[in-house]
């Protein structure tokens, strides 16, 4: 069994974005970016199930321009067998990744496609949803337990619900989201780094896919939300509760 | 215009609608806007999240003709039912799905359940809450519809205008939809708050009616199956709907240091929130994590023991009406966005908090 995953270049997690003074968007040039933290999650669990005999390969994919390559490198370091760049636009939404994700899944066949819950840029948290949708595939979103069963063909997925967790069981092939607790990503080691560069990207269009890149939503403006005005330091306990009490009133 | 559109509010909607018309953007801003609302119910009650979601559909538009959407099985989905018929004076019709392929709430059949009675009633919008239940439903009902939908919607400009937060909530974005009908979305429930007394009108009470189910597709519903829910047994509010949540981070040091949270969250009526590092060092369950990733929180006060503040979990709390926060590290970035700050040991200030508290009231 193969295993897809989907990875997407994005501002690194630890930067403070910057609106552009002309609202188009947020400053992106000269920002440091990095894989997407849930897309690492992704293909860690992607790597696990290799690791212990479950799957064969392990094909890391991202859609975007030419930088994208650089994720993808990341992802072959870490493990990936090989990887596939989808030369597209830099502004894709998550209805032509999902396209062009079927299209791949399509072409390649594989057994389970693991993604990350939500990019941590646009804040989506569709596009599994979207491609499962489109395959008629189930689904097992925001996963922090996945268990694969070779014999059966069936994955048992623990789920972050709201008020607990959730145990579902999913027929293969199947498409997983990953959330934060579910493995701890490795790094990628220098010889590892060394021999990802051997690795083969292949790289295909859309076009190529029989996908149409077209969108229905438009970004009419990005803005910074409000700031909070100042806030004050007390100097003590009692201080403080006065302050919330006959102050603030919410005591 | 205005009148037709009215009438047409007025008359009860048919809900079986023999053949879908086909919508076009242009003409869709004069359209009759009508909303499929997806809720979600436990124990014989609608969700207060779905509450929200009509809520923010009210916001749509004059006129807006509001259905619920609820499924399930068994006599909760009845009592549930009856409840959204008279939880509020903006719903004009409530639909029932009642199979047990729906008694728990899993994506593939909710998914083709929205497809089927989006073609049957052909809604310009349909929303549902962003939960965990409508995170994971919507997106799948969009694409087997073929839109693009909006995640988490704070705020609804007009009825293809809408405004979300990215980038953890460090911009707000103004999209458009262009797409053809529904729209579709899910909505942040504490951006549109549900009045208190919106539950007693029972002079309206909306129609029932039971969704015709016999071209259900259930071409690939069988794939996933539902095995068990675990939860915190919790008698303290919600963390989404509480008024007060006060939170710990890695500051507590241990779980069992987390006890003195809980006890000042008993004593002030709060909910219990956390950071992810409180998360992740094993003090609590994941469910109470506030941030990016875990609850988006707005109470009316929000206060945070032990919180350096960062960007991940401001994205959760940064909404809250009075923010304070208990840190020994004066540059904590928590202070930036507190209202009331104090630079101690929580370890002192919450035996204080809890001894002060109770001799006052």
């Amino acid at each position: 069994m193969k295993i897809m995953v989907a990875v997407k270049r994005v501002v690194d997690y630890a930067v403070k974005i910057r609106v552009k003074p002309d609202k188009s968007g947020v400053e992106t040039s000269n920002v440091k970016m990095s894989m997407n933290p849930f897309c690492e999650i992704a293909l860690e669990e992607a790597l696990r199930i290799k690791e212990a005999g479950l799957a064969s390969e392990v094909i890391a994919v991202s859609m975007g321009p030419n930088q994208c390559l650089d994720t993808l490198r990341t992802g072959l370091a870490m493990g990936a067998d090989r990887a596939i760049h989808v030369d597209a636009p830099p502004t894709l939404y998550p209805l032509s990744v999902a396209k062009l994700l079927k299209a791949l899944v399509d072409v390649e066949k594989p057994g389970l496609l693991i993604l990350g819950k939500q990019a941590i840029d646009d804040d989506c948290n569709q596009t599994g949803q979207m491609v499962a949708g489109l395959l008629n595939w189930p689904q097992g979103t925001f996963a922090s337990k996945v268990v694969l069963d070779k014999e059966k063909q069936v994955a048992t997925v623990e789920r972050e619900v709201d008020g607990g967790l959730e145990t579902l069981c999913l027929d293969l092939p199947a498409v997983i989201t990953t959330d934060l607790r579910l493995n701890q990503p490795r790094y990628a080691t220098l010889p590892n780094i060394m021999k990802a560069k051997s690795k083969v990207i292949k790289k295909v269009t859309p076009q190529e896919l029989n996908v149409e890149i077209k969108s229905d939503l438009e970004v009419v403006q990005v803005t910074e939300p409000p700031k909070r005005k100042a806030g004050v330091l007390v100097s003590s306990v009692d201080e403080l509760i006065d302050k919330l009490r006959n102050e603030a009133h919410v005591i | 215009m205005i009148a037709v559109a009215m009438l047409r509010a007025l008359r009860p909607r048919p809900f079986i609608i023999s053949s879908s018309s086909p919508s076009s953007p242009l003409t869709s801003v004069s359209r009759y806007i009508s909303t499929l609302v997806l809720a979600e119910h436990e124990g014989g009650l609608v969700k207060q999240s779905s509450l929200s979601a009509v809520a923010a559909a009210g916001t749509i538009s004059e006129g807006n003709s509001i259905s619920m959407l609820l499924a399930g099985s068994g006599p909760s989905l009845q009592q549930a039912a009856s409840h959204a018929a008279s939880c509020h004076p903006s719903i004009s019709q409530v639909l029932v799905a009642d199979t047990d392929k729906l008694a728990h709430p899993l994506a593939e059949p909710w998914a083709k359940l929205v497809h089927l009675v989006q073609q049957q009633g052909s809604y310009s919008h349909i929303i549902a809450a962003s939960s965990s239940f409508g995170k994971n439903i919507l997106p799948r009902a969009a694409a087997l519809l073929d839109v693009s939908p909006v995640t988490d919607v704070i705020e609804i400009s007009g009825p293809q205008l809408f405004i979300r937060p990215i980038y953890a909530g460090n911009a707000l974005c103004t999209v458009r939809y262009m797409g053809a009908e529904p729209c579709m979305m899910t909505i942040r429930s504490t951006s549109f708050p549900v009045p208190l007394n919106s539950s007693d009108s029972k002079s309206n009470g909306a129609p029932i009616s039971q969704v015709d189910l016999s071209t259900f597709s259930e071409d690939g519903i069988g794939k996933s199956r539902y095995l068990k829910h675990t939860s915190q047994d919790t008698e303290r509010p919600d963390l989404g709907n509480a008024r007060v949540v006060v939170t710990g981070g890695r500051g507590l040091k241990s779980a069992e240091n987390f006890k003195l949270i809980e006890k000042l969250a008993e004593k002030l009526g709060a909910a219990v929130g956390a950071t992810r590092a409180a998360v992740d060092a094993g003090f609590v369950p994941n469910e109470l994590q506030v941030g990016q990733t875990g609850k988006i929180v707005a109470p009316e006060l929000y206060v945070a023991f032990g919180v350096s503040g960062a960007i991940q979990h401001l994205a959760g709390m940064r909404d809250s009406k009075v923010i304070v926060a208990v840190n020994k590290d004066v540059d904590a970035p928590i202070f930036q966005v507190s209202d009331y700050g104090l630079v101690a040991d929580l370890f002192e200030v919450i035996p204080q908090l809890l001894e002060k508290l109770s001799e006052k009231k």
